[in-house]
């Protein structure tokens, strides 16, 4: 198969993580939809990694995993104290400094 | 190439000798890394000190460790530059991923004085009236209890400290060191997640108005996150499009003049979609950081959310090592491809520059107001970025580490007016400050001031020095805008300057407090450092003029 399609598929998911960041209003689902963004990367970095032959596609797409685990722990961590002061992890509930 | 060939990579015949006695050991240059290796120990340490050092002391052990490392670092910081690593013997360290030269050691030198002055205002434990006998810095209790419940209370009563602040600010300050010396995308990544977690946290942790300052962590840690998710798929793209993570590499994929090429790579590298979208989205992710517009939108929250020594601190060296990263990437890795950029970022300065200084007009919060103040020095700042030549960058060097100090000086300040719900952050309780306690307000003036430009002050040196590497780079019309923002930035300085001096203070108007050394040697650092660099710039122009050759 035409490693290329994997770039499409990237792309793709990609871009529903990011739609999902725009239009969702759950904190997790928002946070969730950053981490489809992160795999979607990983699925970037690998499928380079196939074409060009090279490993430091693989490599990196290793250095992405670590990267987001810290990132849920420090996220998860936000998020629950957010949760637990106003019972509610809607983003749009979170408004007191407006313009 | 073929799928045999491929699987050969990660595959090897049963027979072929032990492949691990062929592992060569990367050759990593300890002493040219030792300013990053002495902020990360000293952080690890500053873990173990939580974990094992008794409660009462833990803070005087972290003050104590977080000092050592930041002055040790500073030396080595020094040394390395007086060695002539930042001219004559720059060169690229650790396997070429830390690039060791005159804009890496001089941003990091700025970026760790930051860090020490920033480390002054988070360690002030006087502002603060003593609770139950305790005396208490800006951060929380317990950051992990409820605001306002009984395990709260319970903590404040047992006299908790969030000594946490200081490793993190340890950690923190260690990705800002290499963010701007990174040499390889991945390390760039690395960086901006390591110096990016830890600011999220340390959002969350304020004393007072914790609500407030949650709310704030949680904008920032979703936005960051959302801007590095853009980074990282630019970076998949810039690998894509070169085959290689390098900067020296990728430049020389840019400019077509690669030598050894992989016969597999070949076929597959050098597509400039993939050049155009990954060099657009890694902007992306680094103009958040730095908060130009349009990706400001982050900035006056966080910055009025986060407890005000974070502010301070974050204001001051995410733009340091921002820009740095962003000049690194733009004059090393992109020249190739200037008028492609270029355009983006005349249109992004000037509306960064106008933005900031249009939008401040209106606020009527002082921590806001200093956040689109930030965003309008961005332009500047950005101005310097455009003109692509070495002035260019040994302003944009010069701006940096004047705007720093400034910063932190400026939000030291915001700490002291308080009323009885801590910092009295609002305009209008700034009114007549001037009356009751001239000298913090004849500071703020002074800090303000050089904000604005004025002549006699830091700001003016370092935006002129901008200004004219801008329009020596062929972007004078830009230059005419950065001087009418100015303009328009300087109207609401003086509107505050002139709500202090020239109103009457209102009767139940906020105290100022008096704080200890720590704050008071960060505010005077700021002003001695505002005043010197503005009636005597020549020498540290010079220094940033000999450290603005980029090794590649």
């Amino acid at each position: 198969m035409n490693p290329v399609n994997y770039l499409y598929l990237s792309a793709l998911l990609f871009t529903i993580g990011a739609t999902g960041v725009l239009i969702r209003r759950n904190a997790i689902v928002v946070f969730m939809c950053i981490e489809l963004m992160l795999n979607a990367c990983n699925l970037a970095f690998v499928t380079f990694s196939r074409m060009h032959g090279n490993l430091d596609g693989q490599i990196i797409a290793f250095f992405t995993m670590v990267v987001a685990a810290a990132e849920v722990v420090v996220g998860l961590a936000i998020i629950v104290s957010l949760f637990r002061t106003r019972h509610s992890a809607s983003v749009d509930d979170a408004s007191l400094m407006k313009l | 190439m073929s799928a045999a060939a491929v699987h050969s990579l990660w595959t090897t015949a049963a027979t072929a000798a032990d492949p691990i006695s062929k592992i060569n050991a990367p050759k990593i240059e300890y002493a040219q890394l030792s300013p990053t290796l002495i902020v990360v120990g000293a952080a690890i340490v500053g873990v173990l000190v939580e974990a094992f050092v008794p409660r009462k002391s833990r803070y005087y052990a972290q003050v104590f460790v977080s000092l050592v490392a930041l002055v040790a670092a500073f030396a080595a910081v020094v040394a390395l530059a007086s060695d002539g690593y930042g001219t004559t013997k720059a060169h690229i360290a650790a396997m070429g991923a830390i690039a060791v030269d005159g804009p890496a050691l001089f941003l990091q030198g700025t970026i760790l004085l930051a860090g020490l002055v920033g480390l002054f205002t988070f360690a002030e434990r006087r502002l603060d009236p003593e609770a139950h006998g305790n005396r208490v810095d800006s951060f929380a209790a317990q950051a992990a209890s409820v605001p306002g419940s009984d395990s709260e209370k319970a903590a404040v009563k047992a006299g908790f400290t969030t000594t946490e602040v200081f490793p993190l600010l340890l950690f923190a300050i260690a990705g800002m060191l290499v963010f701007p010396s990174a040499n390889d995308l991945l390390t760039l990544f690395v960086a901006l997640e390591v110096f990016s977690l830890p600011l999220y946290l340390m959002c969350a942790l304020a004393r007072r108005k914790r609500l407030m300052s949650q709310e704030a962590a949680v904008k920032y840690f979703l936005l960051g996150a959302f801007a590095s998710a853009f980074t990282l798929f630019g970076i998949a793209m810039l690998y894509g499009y070169a085959g290689s993570v390098s900067y020296a590499r990728i430049a020389q994929v840019v400019d077509g003049t690669v030598t050894n090429v992989d016969p597999a790579l070949a076929g597959t590298m050098g597509n400039d979609a993939l050049l155009l979208i990954g060099g657009a989205m890694i902007l992306m992710g680094l103009l958040f950081k730095v908060g130009a517009v349009p990706f400001h939108m982050w900035t006056p929250d966080v910055y009025q959310g986060a407890p005000t020594p974070v502010t301070g601190f974050m204001a001051a060296a995410t733009k340091v090592a921002a820009f740095g990263a962003l000049l690194r990437l733009l004059y090393v890795v992109l020249p190739g491809m200037r008028w492609d950029w270029r355009p983006v970022m005349w249109a992004v300065a000037i509306v960064t520059m106008l933005g900031g200084a249009i939008v401040a007009i209106t606020q009527t919060d002082i921590k806001r107001l200093l956040a689109y103040s930030s965003i309008a020095h961005a332009g500047f700042i950005l101005a310097g970025v455009i003109a692509t030549s070495k002035d260019g960058v040994s302003s944009v060097l010069f701006y940096l580490a004047a705007y720093s100090f400034v910063t932190i000086g400026a939000f030291a300040v915001v700490t002291l007016v308080r009323d009885a719900g801590g910092e009295a952050t609002h305009l209008s309780k700034w009114a007549g400050l001037g009356r009751r306690s001239p000298l913090v307000a004849a500071v703020f003036a002074v800090f303000l001031l050089a904000f604005a430009g004025i002549p006699l002050t830091s700001g003016f040196a370092g935006k002129f020095a901008v200004f004219k590497a801008a329009a020596e780079g062929g972007a004078a019309p830009l230059v005419v805008i950065g001087v009418i923002s100015s303009a328009i930035a300087a109207f609401f300085y003086i509107r505050v300057i002139v709500l202090m001096f020239f109103s009457e203070p209102r009767p139940e108007g906020p105290t100022v407090a008096v704080p200890s050394p720590l704050t008071m040697t960060a505010i005077g650092l700021g002003v001695v450092v505002t005043l010197v660099l503005g009636v005597a710039p020549q020498y540290f122009l010079d220094l940033a003029s000999q450290a603005s050759v980029f090794v590649r």
